[in-house]
């Protein structure tokens, strides 16, 4: 069973992002960029399903500029098999990466693709489910717990309620939640193996796909800030200021 | 113009977050109608007529719509979209799973967890855990949406009068199946919607300790409980109590947060809270830069005693 998984290059997640002065974007200039934490979770799960001898082979790929090659070198160091950068400078909207997405899955003919259930930048959680859409697949989203059977995955979903089960027939498009794994620390020696794998680099036309934009972001804000609150100095003062200020309980 | 709501409900009642996405699409303006979607889903339809500014109701009734699944909604509402303008659901994780698919197979984007509608095809919506605020405007012919519930009051529940028509079921997708679900079973309010949320972090030590010290309270207040992501990670919790960038949103009028720091990720699920109150011993936690009261002291004395005091 060939896995292919899907990262996006992002801000770190420790970074207090802000919007620019001027309003036209996130001021991300010199900031730490990361692999984004729902996809190191699907590459752990990817890495784990070949260390358990179910996966044969696992093929990595990112989209956007350049510098997308680290996320792959860190994937390939977890111990994904090869690499795929679609690169371009152009924005990438999700109907986008899903359509590119499913030209390198039609090549690629994989069982299963691992993705985030969400990029923590834009917060969109939606490119894994469009990506199932226009494959004609089933999908299984925000999931804790995945089991490869015959045919069939057999996957556990975090939803608002609790857990749901659920059985999706394969090809599959799996989406994954934070509680699924813990991704592994990546050891010097694998990174410089990393070095070594194959890395292929195509450009969204070689794939055929229309990458132009639907949205257009404009007025980049800052949400209306808290007005800095008191301390208190007993729960009785506590008590006293919830009743009769702000008149809560 | 039209809007298309699809309806988050149990069969027998609308879910409140059904309520909270009428009102963004009266805001939106044009005609609104609602789709439920279930298995002997009748009474929620009826529901879903009372609910004033809703025109029409559609209901399709077929034993593969009871869970919803993603496979077998999608190609329903695709069936239904070309009379709308918008479609319209709640960011609830029942309707994330599916709407992208949605709008997909209509080769249009989605814009996610709208805040605010400045008019009918641009729109507010928070990113960088809401770090940031963005105005996102669609030329697509159709707009698919979802709603922060939070950010829209809930529409009344009675007092309208729409019609209901029924819609042909599309057939199963076969590509997917529905096997169990283990919900947490609580009388206590829901947590997306409770006026009060007493919520606990990592101090609390333990799955015990998180319920020993919060439950009382929560009684008291009538509360729900939430949790931050590293508490539920650790196990004091169930992953449904968690609050942040990837858990719930909510907006209580009050939130208690008990020996949690604040990181950017919980903050991004409950700084909308009209009253913020926080009690931690570490006062440099940043929580207290968001609370409106501060309470510097250990929880394990303070919870108590404020529990003892109300």
């Amino acid at each position: 069973m060939k896995v292919l998984i899907a990262v996006k290059r992002v801000v770190d997640y420790n970074v207090n992002v802000r919007p620019k002065t001027d309003g036209t974007g996130p001021d991300i200039a010199n900031v730490k960029m990361s692999m984004n934490p729902f996809d190191e979770v699907a590459v752990e799960e990817a890495v784990r399903l070949q260390e358990a001898g179910k996966a044969t082979e696992v093929v990595v790929v990112s989209m956007g500029v350049s510098a997308c090659q680290d996320s792959i070198r860190t994937a390939l160091a977890m111990g994904a098999d090869r690499g795929i950068l679609v690169e371009t400078d152009s924005e990438l909207q999700p109907l986008a990466v899903a359509k590119l997405l499913k030209a390198i899955v039609d090549k690629e003919k994989p069982q299963v693709v691992l993705v985030g259930k969400q990029a923590i930048d834009d917060d969109s959680n939606q490119t894994g489910q469009m990506l199932a859409a226009i494959l004609g697949w089933g999908q299984g989203t925000f999931i804790s717990k995945l089991e490869v059977g015959d045919g069939q995955v057999t996957v556990v979903r975090e939803v608002d309620g609790g857990l749901e089960t659920d059985t999706v027939k394969l090809p599959a498009v799996i989406t994954v939640d934070l509680r699924l794994n813990e991704p592994r620390f990546v050891k010097l020696p694998n990174i410089m193996k990393a070095k070594k794998k194959p890395l292929e680099v195509v450009k969204p036309a070689d794939l055929g796909v229309d990458i132009a934009p639907r949205l257009a972001y404009s007025n980049f804000r800052e949400p209306p800030k808290r007005k800095a609150g008191i301390k208190v100095a007993s729960v009785a003062d506590l008590v006293d200021k919830l009743k009769n200020d702000a008149k809560v309980i | 113009m039209s809007v298309l709501v699809i309806a988050e409900h149990d069969n027998t009642d609308l879910k409140k977050a059904t309520l909270n996405t009428v009102t963004a699409a009266g805001k939106i303006g044009g005609d609104i109608h609602v789709l439920v979607a279930g298995s002997n889903c009748g009474a929620a339809a009826q529901a879903a007529a009372k609910v004033p500014g809703v025109s029409k109701v559609l209901v399709a009734d077929a034993p593969h719509y009871d869970h919803e699944l993603a496979e077998n909604m999608a190609p329903l509402v695709v069936g239904l979209a070309s009379g709308y303008s918008h479609i319209l659901t709640p960011a609830t994780t029942m309707c994330k799973n599916f709407l992208p698919r949605v709008a997909a197979l209509l080769d249009v984007a989605q814009i996610s967890d709208i805040i605010a509608v400045e008019s009918a095809d641009t729109f507010v919506r928070p990113i960088y855990a809401g770090n940031i605020f963005v105005t996102v405007q669609s030329k697509d012919p159709v707009k698919v949406v979802t709603v922060r519930t939070t950010a829209f009051d809930a529409a009344a529940t009675e007092g309208g009068s729409a019609s209901v028509e029924a819609v042909a079921p599309t057939a199963e997708a076969g590509l997917s199946g529905y096997v169990s679900q283990e919900l947490t079973k609580s009388e206590r309010p829901e947590l997306a919607s409770a006026p009060i949320v007493v919520s606990g972090g990592r101090a609390l030590g333990g799955y015990d300790k998180f319920h020993e010290v919060l439950e009382p309270l929560a009684d008291k207040l009538r509360a729900a409980i939430g949790a931050t992501r590293a508490a539920v990670d650790a196990g004091y919790a169930p992953n449904d109590y968690q609050i942040g960038q990837t858990g719930k949103v909510i907006a209580p009028k009050l939130y208690i947060g008990i020996g949690l720091s604040g990181a950017i990720q919980h903050l991004a699920g409950m700084k909308d809270s009209k009253v913020i109150v926080a009690i931690n011993k570490d006062e440099e936690a940043p929580i207290f830069q968001v609370a409106d009261y501060g309470l510097v002291a250990d929880l394990f004395n303070a919870v108590p005693e404020l529990t003892k005091a109300l």
